[in-house]
């Protein structure tokens, strides 16, 4: 069975001088099945939103290749990349800017309906936006249909993009920080609405975010990858990978996130960094890029060898060098679901054995 | 629901922590009393803040937490009389206890102040550290500048006294001084400026401090470092912290006390123990269920229905009634007001309180283990 989304060790670069280039996001591999939810979590400037938008074929790798329903979307063309940026929406993080302010709702939602279904009639649309509100909960959807964006609430707007990211019947979504601009107290009704229409329509869901507790609420049943620097560090089922974290830079982020419980929050631990500095992503640490960080640096290897992500039998898979020798019996040795071939120059996991 | 059983236990555990720091009796550092402010807008008034009143007790850490639009921002510009012009104080008090080398002087209502008085008041009793880092700072102006420009202002400290002084706090909210004074904004990161501006708001040592949204758009790592920069500072200063914050678990981690406000009221005051163990406004309650936490089994977590109230037409009765479990008749038709609940420290606008307590749990937490 193959993924409906593959990524090859991706490599995005982009130009900030004139000899100059930043990797927002260097060698990811990662896998989401049909139907699966993935959250990737990191903090600003490690890549997440870039990734997002490779898969969303709006940025084009500089290395590496991605792959929809099997086949490599570089070599595909007409027919072909069109089913396949049809097959793949995004939702935007900001409602007030994603939404055409002079479109009413039903506009906004009957221009990709008209662009790709040109025999609709007027009635056949206006059916069709009617049904696309009520999927999101916008009801009566006919109180909506005629409203502007201004004359909605924000997490109304995003509910409007919601619906017209499903316009086209995609089988992929990304949603970047979908829900990071809505009231806290609205925040999960969306979140469950996203949740039923996965489950009703079979969607795969990539749900960008900085926010690991929402993450591990959307992905309950899913996974989450952790990135850092434009590496993916960790990744794993969601409940395991916030309830046993094993990238010191997983541990670090879960111990330094406040709770909404006095007791829980000023008794945590924090686990403290050997620096607060975060690298410039024009001059990356060698080996390990958290090695100047971390609390759990164990010298040579970590400052001079790249750690990859390696596969445990259980699916989580962390690049770490110590936490990989503590679960050396548990690596899986062949190339696991998105695990990285090994052969790349970087690639440096047979020393470390 | 199952948590309704245990609560009379928590409760009491509660209340003693509750007698253990009981109130100061001295004056508060700032009591406001029934403000009202309200901006115009082309539809009408919107009414961000209707009838507010609270104390800051001195040395304390008081939390007004809200959604966007309930009013919180405006309730901290108005404490520093920054309102644009288009808002308009319509009623209250803001009454500011003065203090000379630490004895109590005499009070003054800050609504009133005017021209020296009121710079005065601004800086060096009560400063204000806003929402965005980036834009609080003059770009083309080096840190040092900055620092000498509000102390110029106010006839503080100049030249090597000033950097002497600087290099103190800087040393406070753990910034390298030699690197950071002779910076300009744009060089440093934003966790960095947000800590520069903790420092810049200490400068002239003010009794108050008003932190709105200290953490919001940093990240995890960087927020936590301004966390505990915060809590060490109150635990080697003395001044009162009054910080608005949307962030529910950042009032859980650094408040003494929470405010809930909803559509421009404060609907429930306490302790923040009480406010999230105990609470008793539907509001509060439903919020606090509202935010997923790393500990929380997903089952526990659950939305407020619809959305929150426009505030030029806000409707009759108590503003939380279309979005309110517990709605009766008389919240349809007449809004409570703030007032004692289980104890005199535990104020609730509610006319339900006793039926969401027993009814409603605020139960998700540490029921996943």
């Amino acid at each position: 069975m193959s993924a409906l989304i593959r990524l090859e060790h991706i490599t995005r670069r982009f130009q900030v001088k004139r000899q100059q280039f930043i990797k927002a996001v260097d060698d990811v591999s990662l896998e989401v099945q049909e139907g699966e939810i993935l959250c990737v979590v990191g903090e600003s400037g490690c890549g997440k939103t870039t990734t997002g938008k490779m898969i969303a074929g709006v940025l084009k790798p500089s290395e590496g290749k991605i792959f929809y329903q099997g086949e490599d979307i570089s070599t595909l063309k007409d027919e072909g990349w069109k089913k396949y940026r049809l097959g793949v929406q995004m939702i935007h993080q900001d409602p007030y800017a994603s939404l055409n302010p002079a479109h009413s709702v039903y506009r906004i939602l009957a221009a990709p309906l008209k662009r790709h279904w040109p025999t609709g009639s007027e009635t056949t649309l206006r059916n069709r936006a009617y049904e696309l509100l009520e999927m999101v909960d916008l009801t009566p959807a006919s109180d909506f249909l005629d409203k502007y964006p201004h004359q909605l609430s924000g997490g109304q707007r995003q509910r409007v993009a919601v619906a017209r990211s499903l316009t086209v019947n995609p089988s992929f979504i990304v949603a970047d920080e979908a829900v990071s601009m809505v009231d806290v107290s609205i925040r999960i009704s969306l979140l469950n609405t996203l949740l039923r229409l996965k489950q009703d329509m079979g969607l795969a869901v990539l749900f960008i975010t900085h926010d690991l507790a929402l993450a591990k609420y959307f992905a309950w049943e899913g996974r989450i990858g952790v990135m850092y620097l434009g590496r993916l560090v960790e990744i794993a089922p969601a409940r395991q990978l916030v309830e046993a974290p094993q990238h010191p830079y997983t541990k670090v982020l879960l111990s330094a996130i406040p709770e909404a419980d006095p007791d829980v929050t000023r008794t945590k631990e924090h686990i403290q960094l050997r620096s607060m500095d975060v690298p410039s992503l024009l001059r990356l640490p060698s080996g390990c890029a958290f090695h100047p960080r971390c609390p759990f640096f164990e010298g040579e290897i970590c400052e001079k060898v790249v750690p990859q992500l390696t596969f445990f039998r259980d699916g989580s898979a962390v690049a770490c060098h110590p936490a990989q020798r503590q679960r050396q019996a548990e690596i899986v040795t062949e190339a696991a679901p998105g695990a990285a071939a090994p052969g790349t120059a970087a690639s440096n996991t047979a020393e470390t054995d | 629901m199952n948590q309704v059983a245990q609560q009379p236990e928590t409760l009491q555990r509660q209340n003693q922590t509750l007698r253990a720091d009981a109130p100061s009796t001295a004056a508060p550092t700032l009591s406001v009393k029934g403000l009202t402010i309200s901006y115009q807008a082309k539809r009408g008034a919107v009414q961000a803040v209707r009838n507010v009143s609270f104390e800051v007790q001195r040395g304390e850490a008081l939390a007004l937490i809200g959604e966007s639009g309930s009013g919180k921002t405006t309730m901290g510009l108005g404490m520093v009389r920054l309102l644009p012009s288009t808002a308009t104080v319509s009623q209250g008090q803001m009454l500011y206890q003065r203090q000379l080398d630490g004895q109590d002087t005499n009070r003054v209502d800050v609504l009133q102040l005017k021209g020296r008085d009121l710079r005065q008041f601004r800086w060096k009793e009560c400063a204000m550290v806003f929402q965005a880092a980036l834009n609080a700072f003059n770009p083309v102006l080096r840190i040092s500048d900055q620092f000498g420009d509000t102390a110029r202002a106010h006839s503080y400290l100049q030249g090597k006294d000033l950097a002497e002084r600087a290099r103190q706090l800087f040393e406070l909210v753990r910034l390298d001084p030699e690197r950071v004074w002779r910076s300009y904004p744009h060089e440093l990161s934003g966790g960095m400026r947000q800590r520069v501006l903790i420092a810049l708001g200490l400068l002239l040592e003010p009794q108050l401090l008003i932190l709105d949204e200290p953490t919001t758009a940093l990240d995890i790592l960087t927020q936590r470092n301004i966390m505990d920069v915060l809590k060490e500072l109150r635990q080697r200063l003395d001044f009162s912290l009054l910080f608005i914050s949307h962030d529910l678990s950042l009032a859980a981690e650094l408040a003494d006390r929470v405010a809930t406000m909803y559509a421009g009221k404060l609907v429930e005051i306490s302790d923040v123990y009480t406010t999230f163990k105990n609470p008793v406004h539907p509001y509060t309650i439903g919020l606090i269920n509202a935010v997923p936490t790393l500990t929380a089994h997903r089952d526990h977590v659950a939305s407020i229905p619809g959305s929150p109230p426009d505030l030029i037409d806000l409707p009759r009765g108590c503003k939380f009634h279309p979005r309110c479990p517990l709605a009766t008749e008389r919240c349809r038709e007449e809004e409570p007001e703030l007032v004692p609940s289980t104890d005199d420290t535990h104020w609730v606008a509610c006319w339900n309180w006793e039926i969401a307590r027993s009814q409603l749990s605020a139960g998700q937490k540490g029921t996943s283990a």
